[in-house]
């Protein structure tokens, strides 16, 4: 096991380093300087040295790359040209609201995707299958921000029930936190939980289907045993696995989230970073996801022993 | 020397058996109706310059943000542009980003994942790299592609595609690899097929059908992500009218005029989803394996 561990975590490394290499060389390899590019049509010279000089722009590619890299290691994610702070400053000061909404999304992802898909492969070609079906369909094909736009509609406009947008922190209070954080939540659930359901359910069909379960079943034990114990362990590992790669939509879908509901979060700074070509701050973001998506990954492989005991390392 | 009938499936066959249902399957109501919607969908976007009363382009200071009337149909923007003519000339744009990035990025994905999956060290360097461009999440990707490379179509398209790629890849290695260990191609490496030849003729063949199928899903998605490109600022620039720019420009107007989040939403969202219910089906026509695992 520890063996596995240790293996699986040093699998992560290529992979990031794969990713630093990617994003370094995506703005040296766009046609066009790149000081030119990152400072827009309108730049004096001025600005565009000063571009240059911050990342480095002059020294060869090489040098480039190892002193980029060695700052990296040592934890310097640079410095915005916008604002001239430090980028791991302007991250940390954000990162608050967006963990917070990310995890109340999967909170409710869970709880419901996973009853729901259960209750489908139960009741196998009923309406209920057939409902969950269908919102499993459409939640992969309704935009991120349409869900948005129509849950602040319903329940902010017409009902009048939460605020339209903003965003209070938990220690100003949890009414006012809960009732600013719901929409977002379930907006930025729906993909999460059409996915998770579509998986649970195909996996519990066809472990549904396996001998120990008419056993269990023959041998009275009660049906609610059955599904979650039996048949649900059985079939976690693929719904942990989508749980995983869904992480990613999850990430895309925080960055629209955060600019319909206006929450000042990691995916708000993404986006104003990315429309003022703010690189150090954009090149941190894409190496931010990448490594909590993978580290996300890690810990989701090295669970599947937990819950199917048959998997040993 | 003869020409030796080696392998399972001309490309000739695979290319008919698109396009014929195999005797005793039946095709169910639901897919019926997304091909019907999805044609008229289609028809009426690239028509649409045919019909549409306005000029998508045309601002009108004396109609702005007009409710829907005889006049306009579904009211007017802030610029006093007709929305229904914008939302059907839209669609052409959104399909074309659709298709385009499904047909790229099959074709791209394609080539690199017939050299992973026939030579073994390019395998291991190319997995890495795709390995990695997984991880970073696609939408971040694209925004910052296309940031780079200006708001043109071409770039968005390039956008879309990249973050694509590495599930192509993943797919048509996986059949090659299964492929190669087939009798056919041992005896196509033993009577001495020169390497094109064996992965063209006899390898390639094998990923049509699961490509049809994820050529369906990326083009669903594409539109998907060209709209939350427009949305976040960072897709065609708004002299080309998209479902996804229609949507951006109405954000600040949502609360007095939703309908211009909603029309275009809602065409975008049927035709994505009549979209997906077909790529099911074909899938379920060619992998009758896959429709047993979902039930």
């Amino acid at each position: 096991m520890f063996v596995y561990i240790l293996k699986r975590v040093l699998a992560t490394i290529p992979v990031m380093a794969i990713v630093a290499i990617f994003v370094f060389l995506l703005l040296r390899l766009t046609p066009g300087d790149p000081a030119a590019i990152l400072a827009g049509d309108a730049a004096t010279p001025a600005q565009l040295e000063r571009i240059r000089d911050s990342l480095g722009l002059n020294d060869p590619l090489l040098t480039q790359f190892t002193t980029w890299m060695g700052q990296l290691l040592r934890g310097n994610l640079g410095t915005s040209l916008l604002s001239n702070t430090p980028v791991a400053g302007m991250i940390a000061d954000r990162l608050g609201p967006t963990m917070n909404i990310a995890l109340m999304t999967i909170i409710i992802s869970v709880a419901l995707a996973v009853p729901m898909g259960v209750i489908a492969a139960w009741r196998h070609r009923t309406w209920v299958d057939f409902l969950v079906m269908s919102f499993s369909v459409l939640g992969f094909s309704v935009p991120v921000f349409v869900i948005g736009y129509i849950l602040i509609q319903i329940f902010a406009i017409d009902l009048k029930w939460v605020p339209v947008q903003g965003y209070k922190s938990p220690s100003e209070g949890l009414g006012p936190f809960f009732s600013r954080a719901i929409l977002p939540s379930l907006t930025l659930a729906t993909i999460y939980i059409a996915l998770i359901a579509r998986m649970t359910r195909a996996s519990m069909l066809e472990v549904l289907g396996e001998d120990y379960i008419r056993t269990a079943r023959a041998k009275g034990v009660r049906e609610n045993v059955v599904l979650f114990r039996h048949a649900l362990r059985n079939a976690a590992v693929p719904i942990l696995t989508i749980i995983g790669t869904g992480f990613a939509l999850l990430i895309s879908g925080v960055v629209v989230t955060e600019s319909v509901f206006n929450i000042p979060g990691i995916g708000r700074l993404t986006v104003d970073a990315i429309l003022a070509r703010d690189y150090p701050v954009i090149q941190a973001m894409i190496l931010l996801t990448a490594g909590i998506y993978v580290t996300v990954n890690l810990l989701i492989d090295i669970s599947y022993s937990f819950f199917d005991p048959r998997i040993r390392y | 020397m003869t020409e030796i009938p080696t392998s399972r499936h001309s490309a000739f066959q695979v290319l008919t058996s698109w396009f014929s249902v195999p005797a005793g399957v039946r095709i169910g109501i639901g897919p019926t109706i997304a091909a019907v919607i999805l044609v008229i969908i289609v028809l009426a976007s690239i028509l649409a310059p045919l019909y549409v009363p306005y000029d998508p382009l045309t601002m009108n200071a004396m109609a702005r943000l007009k409710p829907p009337s005889e006049e306009f149909l579904l009211g007017t923007d802030p610029y006093g542009r007709d929305t229904f003519s914008r939302v059907m000339t839209g669609g052409r744009v959104s399909l074309l980003i659709g298709v385009g990035a499904a047909v790229v990025s099959v074709s791209v994905g394609l080539i690199i994942g017939l050299v992973a999956g026939y030579f073994r060290l390019a395998d291991a360097i190319i997995m890495r790299i795709m390995d990695s461009l997984m991880a970073i999440p696609a939408i971040l990707l694209a925004i910052a592609l296309v940031a780079l490379n200006g708001p043109s179509l071409t770039s968005v398209i390039i956008a879309i595609t990249v973050p694509e790629v590495p599930r192509v890849v993943r797919l048509v290695r996986s059949v090659v690899l299964s492929a190669r260990e087939e009798p056919y191609v041992e005896a196509a490496i033993a009577l001495g097929s020169s390497m094109p030849k064996i992965l063209i003729q006899h390898l390639m063949p094998n990923t049509f059908a699961p490509l049809i199928v994820q050529g369906t899903y990326i083009c669903a998605s594409a539109i998907l992500i060209e709209a939350i490109l427009s949305f976040l600022g960072a897709g065609v620039s708004t002299e080309i009218p998209t479902w996804g720019n229609i949507m951006a420009e109405g954000r600040s107007y949502f609360q007095i005029k939703p309908g211009l989040i909603f029309w275009p939403g809602l065409l975008l969202s049927l035709c994505i989803l009549a979209i997906n219910l077909l790529g099911d089906t074909a899938r379920d026509l060619l992998d009758p394996r896959m429709k047993k695992r979902e039930g």
